[in-house]
């Protein structure tokens, strides 16, 4: 116990808990060792959160991960500088013997990763009582009892339940939370948190730093943050450390920092953020025509087993979508993991079966064979959420970019070669990037080429998955840039899947909000974004981190007791939602008692 | 479970049923007449066509199959062309030595090669690492008469240690399970490093550390329990590498196993043992395998049969 009591996160005892000076952490590299870190200072104040914010390589998960001694061997190491705790403990340079007594005693951590950070093979119960038990903070017979004070502690429903399951029966949500219950068990005096949201859905990331805040001061912990979000760091700092390419770059009070940051980095990184509602206008499509229509778009997989191996149950994943896109036009989908958005844009690709009907321009693409679908393809080309990924290693991008041509039989020799040369130079590289590898390239070069690869065939639709969401805020402020150009002088239309709300107000014409494979809301933005009228589009609003200190956002309503899931046994279906127009094309579900159950407690 | 169960069986004895074919066909093309060797050398050619006939041998192919597998089917694995007994009954009475043998080769190829391919990932890319790997790899490449020779000559003649052959005590398992373990030995050391190396990486280990557990605790409770999951796997088909080292692994020490029967049934042509011996390793293999996956589930909770 820090015998703290209740010290409120914001505004802090000015002692410092942990002193971090002259931090350098070298990385061994081919060429030699490198500085990933260099000369960082900083105090962590008792109860305080300090995020340490900047972009992917700005060091400050390695710093996290020099504290806590887990720093990749033998590849990083701290090679200057020192991390001290109150009672003058140093931490660089500790025996690995020593630093066990203050891992999860002193210092806990959560990682970014909750579907991995937990053991697959051990029980919930197992992994929390293994480090009560490890660090003697109980015995052996109390431990269960202890474990499951803990998951209460992080508001799990039904704990006794999740004590013997195992982490793959728990959503990411529920994991992290099992993650700051362990962190938490034995009242460390720091909490620190590594990304803690970034891979949750944006009403779960909400529920989450809404349990650290309440955690945060129920044990006076301090918590040291660290995410590239800013709206995160609005929402949860006291103080940020903005870095970049391992330095301190600025160091203020949040307020001061969002108010008017000193340094132009600092400037440029804040003005990158997309915000709610503060969206450029977009010129307006001509809607009288239509490049994508989806009707009564239905897509199920079976889930077999029995004696004779018969379908028993299916996940309906999408169930009967309807929608257009037109010339030039962005249709953004929207929805939480698992809603059915992504199977979407598989199916305009016929990457998975379907049933419906689909009109890629003018052409129904119904019981088309493998070879009948491959002049439709043309069409319409994808790009990928992780752009490292979705390259092949082993091939130059220059072949893979020339593949579509290839496969199309469309251009050969020197000609093919110049246009992809144009493609390069269309996406912002050269065409003397063409003979090298994707591991020579940035994430946001690769998505650059991903897209150039899409283009290749001069497609009228781009299906874009989740296309930005694995960039830094300022790369992906040039990709959408990019893709806003190539919209408009080629009238290129868009799939725009993605959980980002900021970024779709960004991109998108119109918006529809699925839930359990339907769509329950749809409009142009500035319906749906602007004037939510389901209740569901509203707590997705509601969740999203604003990048100003000064607002407060309201807790997120608890979700209803079970998700409601799109697993239906045979000859059972879901209740179709009938969506009623409110005016102007908005499009909202009518009131339906089977999705009031799932949305139970969404209404705020 | 049970429709998994089921429908897994039904595919084992389609598998079995084509076994008995490919098997019955290779026999059949085989250009020695058992007849031949029944009667002897100095046999009239009327003799061998008697013992041809009454054998059913002058039956055209697919007669000779349907009546096998006619018997088969009634369980009946035929009579044995030299010793005059039911091919089942030569069968059960070797069978438990040679399980006796398969035991004690499969505890100690696990022993040893999941214990190498441990320390191996844990001192990765040190001398300790390097010299296992070597050892590993000397243990697959090695012919195993090669190994059983070689070990019947250091630790029976030279030093004594273990009896030359035959069977009846513990001592006379040591070296014939150690020449079949061997090779299982640097199998399972590879696949286990790879597999360690691979779990030694994943987040949960991390977590594991930041918990402030040991070492020890870290690889005895994280680490080697998710590392052993492919592993499972590949015991069904070790069984099957198993009965193909039997044949020459019994006939140099002498254990009178199944394998060393099919081995003098080999030698003379003896057609219904060979069969048998086949089907019954068959079998193993077809159970071996089963039993790997009714098992994988039990140890990793995420696997579900359906």
């Amino acid at each position: 116990m820090t015998g703290q009591g209740a010290i409120s996160g914001r505004g802090a005892d000015p002692r410092p808990v942990l002193s971090v000076a002259g931090l350098t952490i070298q990385v061994a590299t081919p060429t030699g060792a490198q500085s990933v870190v260099e000369d960082l200072s900083f105090d962590l104040m008792r109860g305080e959160t300090l995020c340490l914010a900047g972009e992917s390589g700005s060091g400050k998960s390695m710093t996290a991960l020099a504290i806590m001694g887990l720093l990749p061997q033998p590849m990083a190491r701290v090679a200057g500088g020192s991390i001290r705790l109150a009672d003058g403990t140093e931490l660089a340079g500790l025996s690995e013997a020593a630093f066990r007594k203050v891992r999860a005693k002193r210092i806990s951590m959560i990682f970014q990763e909750p579907m991995t950070s937990l053991n697959p093979v051990m029980t919930i119960g197992r992994q929390l009582t293994e480090v009560l038990l490890e660090h003697g903070e109980c015995t052996a017979s109390e431990a269960p009892g202890r474990a499951l004070a803990l998951l209460r502690d992080v508001r799990i429903t039904d704990a006794e339940r999740r004590l013997k399951q195992y982490p793959h029966e728990l959503s990411g949500g529920m994991r992290q939370r099992v993650m700051i219950a362990m962190a938490l068990a034995c009242n460390p005096e720091i909490l620190i948190a590594d990304e803690p949201t970034t891979a949750l859905d944006v009403t779960v990331q909400a529920e989450v730093l809404d349990l650290i805040r309440a955690l945060q001061r129920e044990h006076g912990t301090t918590v040291l943050m660290i995410t590239h979000d800013m709206g995160v760091v609005a929402e949860m700092a006291d103080r940020v450390i903005v870095m970049r390419d391992g330095r301190q770059v600025e160091s203020a009070e949040v307020g001061p920092l969002f108010a008017a940051p000193d340094t132009d980095y600092a400037r440029r990184l804040l003005a990158a953020v997309p915000r709610l509602g503060q969206a450029p206008p977009r010129p307006v499509p001509d809607r009288t025509q239509a490049v994508v229509v989806a009707d009564d778009l239905s897509v199920r997989f079976d889930l077999r087993g029995g004696i004779v191996n018969r379908v028993q149950a299916r996940v309906h994943a999408v169930e009967g979508v309807s929608f257009r896109i037109a010339p030039g036009e962005t249709l953004a989908l929207v929805g939480e993991s698992g809603c059915g958005k992504s199977t979407i844009g598989k199916a305009l690709l016929g990457l998975v079966d379907w049933t419906g009907s689909i009109r890629v321009a003018g052409q129904q693409m119904r019981g088309l064979s493998p070879a009948g679908l491959k002049p439709v393809r043309r069409n319409i080309q994808m790009v990928f959420q992780d752009p490292g990924a979705s390259l092949d290693a082993r091939m130059t991008v220059g072949q893979q970019v020339a593949e579509p041509l290839v496969v199309h039989g469309l251009a050969s020799g020197s000609e093919l070669t110049d246009r992809v040369a144009a493609l390069f130079g269309r996406v912002g590289l050269t065409p003397d990037h063409m003979a090298r590898f994707p591991h020579e390239f940035s994430g946001g070069q690769r998505q650059r080429i991903c897209i150039a690869r899409a283009l290749a065939l001069r497609p009228k639709v781009i299906v874009a998955d989740e296309a930005v969401s694995a960039l830094d805020v300022s790369v992906q402020a040039q990709v959408l840039d990019l893709m806003r150009e190539l919209q408009q002088d080629e009238g290129l239309a868009y799939l725009f899947i993605s959980h980002d709300m900021a970024v779709v107000e960004q991109v998108a014409d119109r918006v529809s909000v699925m839930n359990l494979g339907q769509i329950i809301e749809t409009g142009s933005r500035e319906q749906v974004l602007g004037n939510p009228q389901h209740a569901f589009t509203r707590r997705l609003l509601a969740a999203v981190p604003v990048p100003d200190p000064t607002y407060h956002r309201p807790p997120v309503p608890p979700r209803g007791a079970a998700p409601v899931s799109p697993v239906w046994p045979i000859g059972q279906e879901p209740r179709r939602v009938h969506l009623a127009d409110i005016g102007g094309g908005h499009r909202v579900a009518e009131d339906d008692p089977q999705l009031e159950l799932a949305h139970r407690g969404y209404a705020s | 479970m049970w429709g998994y169960l089921f429908r897994r069986l039904m595919q084992s004895l389609l598998i079995l049923l084509g076994i008995s074919l490919v098997t019955f066909v290779l026999l059949y093309l085989v250009p020695a007449d058992p007849a031949r060797q029944i009667a002897g050398r100095s046999a009239t050619a009327e003799t061998v066509a008697n013992i041809r006939a009454q054998l059913g041998l002058d039956q055209p192919f697919y007669v000779q199959y349907g009546r096998y597998l006619g018997n088969l089917l009634q369980g009946d694995l035929g009579r044995s062309y030299l010793q005059r007994t039911e091919v089942s009954t030569l069968i059960w009475a070797r069978m438990p030595a040679t399980l006796l043998l398969m035991l004690g080769a499969i505890v100690a190829e696990l022993v040893m090669g999941l214990t190498i391919g441990a320390v191996a990932a844990l001192k990765r890319n040190t001398p300790i690492d390097q010299s296992l790997m070597v050892f590993s790899f000397v243990t697959i490449s090695a012919p195993q008469f090669v190994v059983g020779i070689l070990l019947l000559y250091v630790f029976a003649v030279r030093l004594g240690w273990f009896p030359i052959g035959g069977y009846g005590t513990f001592a006379h398992l040591v070296l014939p399970a150690l020449t079949i373990g061997l090779l299982g030995t640097g199998w399972y050391s590879r696949m286990m490093r790879s597999s360690m190396i691979d779990v030694l990486a994943h987040d949960y280990v991390r977590t594991a550390r930041a918990k402030g557990l040991g070492k020890l605790r870290i690889v005895t409770r994280h680490v080697v329990p998710n590392a052993i999951l492919p592993i499972i796997a590949m015991i069904g088909i070790d069984i099957g590498m198993f009965m193909s080292g039997i044949v020459v692994v019994e006939s140099v020490f002498g254990w009178p196993g199944i394998g060393q029967l099919a081995w003098q049934a080999i030698q003379r042509v003896d057609i219904p043992i060979i069969m048998g011996v086949t089907l019954i390793s068959a079998c193993f293999i077809v159970l071996g395998n089963l039993l790997a996956d009714i098992i994988a589930p039990l140890v990793d909770p995420r696997i579900k049969l359906k």
